[in-house]
């Protein structure tokens, strides 16, 4: 084996259950796809890019310098295509490919981005909120000129404030809750001021912009001939579902929209550990005890790939894997395990109200899928309607995985990651449970692999092959 | 309920569907009991490569007749599988694959396999998306492809159709023989029949136990690879002359690369790993056949499991000593012959001569004499 232990994802659950573990004595990998470790919140801007100071740019600055000096063997800019049990990963790196082994493997994958499909979804320039984010802090690029932001949750600010201050104009905010629903938040929130003065800081830079914020509202279309032009707002009820009510047109050259985020649970599914549906964790989640041990032996889960709770309790959860690590390798006590683990637990604890509060603000609304029209497009990969969908239902289909055997939904260089909570919600209100009707099973590689970098050069005499079958 | 059926088929891949459509077809009431949807195992997740170049040579004109079937599929099926029915390439890249290579189309073509050998150059006009480097080939053209994963829809609806009483998710768990036939366990109930079929797939050697029947299935993990959406880069179903190399593009534009390359797993847990080293091996073997392949990505790699018996021929007919019993599986690339051969199969049990002789394992069973062909 080349390490202790190896850990998938290097944003904050990821980055600390590294430096947890590595500081007691475990040889640690970390590997991410991306070419600097923070993940998401804490993305980096892309080399040569100055961006202005931000608080998730010192964040990401300050976890960088942490594991730059740990004993952490940093695996960046490393695409994983191949996990196999007890644990071998294979990745394609710089040189090529890479494998390492280790008895015990921590999955930190994050979440991905939810969009509730509505006609116009497709169009150039409607772009997910968290794909603006990206855009925002790695690229230092705006998604428009003009942008309506739209969908649900804290990304609506955190998107609408990265514009105005890289001086775009947000046309508008439309936010599917009410000023009702975030109020009734804000005792959750008042338990982590930090993040409540930077809500405020958020209020403050739009309200100086006057930004009009149309509460209560969904996206009932985006329009325009090859590129997104319009933006047609409707009202909705607390379910997310469109009521009666006069519509709005606005005039925009971008729509940033997202329904919230979907744990990126690849890896638990892979090893077919035991999992379950948690609505207001975003989706699927794998079961896990109190420090992130899955139901499979040396696996490990924590981070919004384990269920969306936000970044404080990331960290938290990161630190509690990684010493679970230690203390199942025989490199921590029983007893220093308790001593250690006391801190981080504390502070998942106290981060909870709040990671709660947001966490359900961003979860999947049921009518809201509901009101998706049959002919609307589902999986873009594929070009799968909800039309379709629900024709494989009358033609038999009971599970996500016959659906897609019948349609092609969720087939595509995705693997379903961005249609596969859609389409669980719409069969399951046929089937009658998300339950019943389950996820797309996981297969490698996890992220779409170039057959040239997979192959690398060889020569024919040298390629290792089998027997033939019997004539 | 006390129905009884005058058929009970355990297992609905291939074989079991074709042989349930048939029996019902021919005027049985049949019962079609399958643990999980129709078609997900084998018969769901196979390369649906329908070529004679990988077919054993006594399976030969089997494979012809059940190739037929496919390409008339929407005739007796009532949906076209997405069949495709193309040219044929079996390549040879060095001296040592040109004379396998002879060899074993040599004995396909006396089988009755319309198998011709062909240069290099004239392979490249056939297919001009192979690479320079191909010395020989063998050029078929009764070959193609079906798409397998609709095969559990198309089957679903023909059987529905049919009048067969399909009962997914309901795993058997045993048989008991009583005195006007069988009583079949399932989690909800027993069903009764005159007549069973055994078409378990990998899963045969297990339900022929409960009858009292020991025979050895081997259970092979066959690794498959496929590819986003590309621009066309070939047109023909392409392979290699040890067979390890299957390869073809569906017109949607994704290529599925196979060849029987092996992953890790068992009847117990299924496909449950692949083998990154055998992913890169096959894939090179792929890129080596068809170059502009290399700038595809791969989106997706999976196992399924293929039974084989110990003299890799199928086990199709009548269970010795059970009178009415019988079982169908373990076919060789049963993905192109399973129709054919089960359809036989149902003739057989409607009391019809089969137009070609089943494959009875009496021969298979207590002895050590494993090597005889069929009977
Ligand atoms: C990856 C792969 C690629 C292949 N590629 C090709 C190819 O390109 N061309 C080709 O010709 N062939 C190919 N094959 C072979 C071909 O797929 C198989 O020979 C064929 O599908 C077998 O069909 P079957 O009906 O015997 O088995 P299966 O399709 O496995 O069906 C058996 C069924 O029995 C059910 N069952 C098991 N136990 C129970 C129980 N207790 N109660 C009820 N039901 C039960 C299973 O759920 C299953 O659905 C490939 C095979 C694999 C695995």
């Amino acid at each position: 084996m080349s390490h202790d232990v190896i850990i998938l994802g290097a944003g904050p659950a990821g980055a600390n259950a590294a430096l947890a573990a590595a500081e007691t004595g475990l040889k640690v990998a970390l590997f991410d796809q991306q070419p600097e470790a923070g993940g998401q919140v804490w993305r980096a801007p892309l080399p040569g890019l100055a961006l202005p100071a931000s608080p998730e740019k010192a964040g990401g600055d300050a976890l960088r310098a942490r594991l730059a000096a740990s004993s952490v063997d940093l695996r960046l800019g490393r695409t994983v295509w191949s996990v196999g049990a007890h644990f071998r990963l294979d990745a394609l790196g710089p040189d090529g490919n890479e494998t390492v082994e280790a008895p015990r493997l921590i999955a930190a994958t994050g979440a991905h981005e939810r969009v509730v499909p509505f006609p116009g979804w497709t169009l150039p320039g409607v772009i997910g909120l968290a794909a603006a984010t990206v855009l925002l802090k790695s690229h230092g690029a705006l998604p428009g000129q003009r942008v309506v932001v739209a969908g649900c949750g804290p990304l609506l600010a955190a998107v609408a404030t990265g514009i105005v201050k890289m001086g775009g104009t947000v046309v508008a905010i439309v936010d599917l809750a009410g000023p009702g629903d975030w109020l009734r938040l804000l005792p959750a929130l008042a338990t982590q001021p930090r993040l409540l003065a930077r809500g405020a800081g958020w209020a403050l830079k739009l309200g100086g912009k006057r930004v009009p914020v149309h509460f209560r509202h969904g996206v009932r279309a985006a329009l325009g001939a090859d590129a997104v032009a319009r933006v047609r707002l409707a009202p909705v009820d607390a379910q997310g579902a469109f009521t009666a009510g006069p519509e709005i047109t606005l005039e925009a050259d971008a729509l940033t929209v997202g329904h919230g985020l979907v744990p990126g649970n690849e890896l638990p599914r892979l090893f077919r550990t035991e999992q379950t549906f948690d609505r207001r964790r975003g989706g699927f989640v794998p079961v896990l005890d109190a420090f992130g041990r899955t139901s499979l032996d040396g696996l490990y889960a924590c981070g919004d790939g384990a269920g969306l709770r936000g970044v404080l309790v990331a960290e938290a959860a990161g630190q509690l894997a990684g010493l679970a690590c230690a203390h199942d390798a025989g490199a921590l006590t029983a007893a220093a395990f308790a001593e250690r683990t006391k801190a981080p637990a504390a502070a998942a604890a106290q981060a909870r109200p709040f990671s709660d509060a947001m966490a359900g603000m961003m979860a999947l609304r049921p009518a809201q899928v509901a009101a998706i029209p049959p002919e609307t497009v589902v999986c873009r990969c594929e070009d799968v309607t909800r039309a379709e969908i629900e024709a494989a239902y009358d033609d038999g289909a009971r599970d996500l995985n016959q659906m897609k055997q019948f349609t092609r939904c969720g087939m595509g260089p995705c693997q379903g990651r961005f249609c596969g909570d859609v389409a669980g919600e719409i069969l399951a209100a046929k089937v009658g449970s998300r339950e019943k009707v389950g996820t797309y099973t996981a297969r490698p590689p996890l992220r779409p692999v170039p057959l040239a970098d997979l192959m690398g050069s060889f020569d024919y005499g040298d390629i290792p092959i089998p027997r033939p079958a019997p004539l | 309920m006390s129905t009884t059926y005058d058929l009970a088929v355990i297992g609905g891949g291939v074989h079991g569907s074709t042989c349930a459509l048939f029996a019902a077809r021919g005027g049985m009431k049949v019962a079609l009991i399958e643990r999980g949807p129709l078609c997900r195992e084998a018969s769901g997740v196979n390369a649906g490569t329908l070529t004679m170049q990988m077919t054993r040579v006594a399976l030969i004109p089997y494979a012809l007749r059940a190739h037929a079937m496919w390409a008339n599929a929407s005739e007796w099926l009532g949906h076209d599988v997405g069949v495709v029915v193309c040219d044929g390439l079996s390549l040879a890249f060095t001296e040592q694959e040109e004379e396998l290579l002879s060899f074993r189309a040599g004995k396909r073509r006396e089988a009755g396999a319309p198998i011709e050998l062909i240069s290099g150059a004239d392979a490249l006009r056939v297919e001009p998306g192979i690479s320079d480097k191909v010395r020989l080939a063998g050029y078929c053209k009764v070959d193609g492809y079906a798409n397998a994963y609709l095969t559990g829809l198309a089957f679903r609806r023909a059987l529905l159709g049919a009048g067969v009483d399909l009962m997914e998710n309901t795993p058997a768990s045993g048989i008991d023989r009583e005195e006007s036939g069988f009583a079949v366990k399932t989690a909800t109930g027993v069903v009764r029949a005159k007549r069973v079929v055994l078409a378990g797939g990998v899963w045969i050697e297990p339900m022929l136990g409960w009858l009292g029947i020991d025979l050895p299935i081997k259970t092979l993990i066959n690794q498959l690879v496929v590819t986003e959406r590309v621009r066309p880069v070939m047109r023909t179903v392409v392979g290699i002359a040890n067979g390890l190399l299957s390869l073809k593009q569906y017109p949607h534009g994704t290529v599925v690369i196979g060849g029987g390359w092996q992953g890790i797993g068992d009847r117990e847990r299924g496909g449950v790993e692949l083998m990154p080293d055998r992913i890169v091996g096959n894939v090179r073997l792929a890129c080596h056949a068809i170059p502009e392949l290399k700038d595809a990505r791969v989106a997706r790699a999976w196992a399924g499991l293929e039974a084989e018996t110990a003299d890799a021929l199928p086990a199709a007919g009548p269970i010795p000593g059970i009178p009415d019993a019988y079982v169908c599986g373990s076919v060789h690339s049963g993905y192109t012959s399973g129709p054919y051969i089960a359809r036989l199969l149902a003739d057989r049990i409607l009391g019809h001569e089969p137009a070609l002789p089943l494959f009875p394992i009496d021969r298979l069973l207590n002895s050590g004499d494993a090597e005889r062909g069929p009977q």
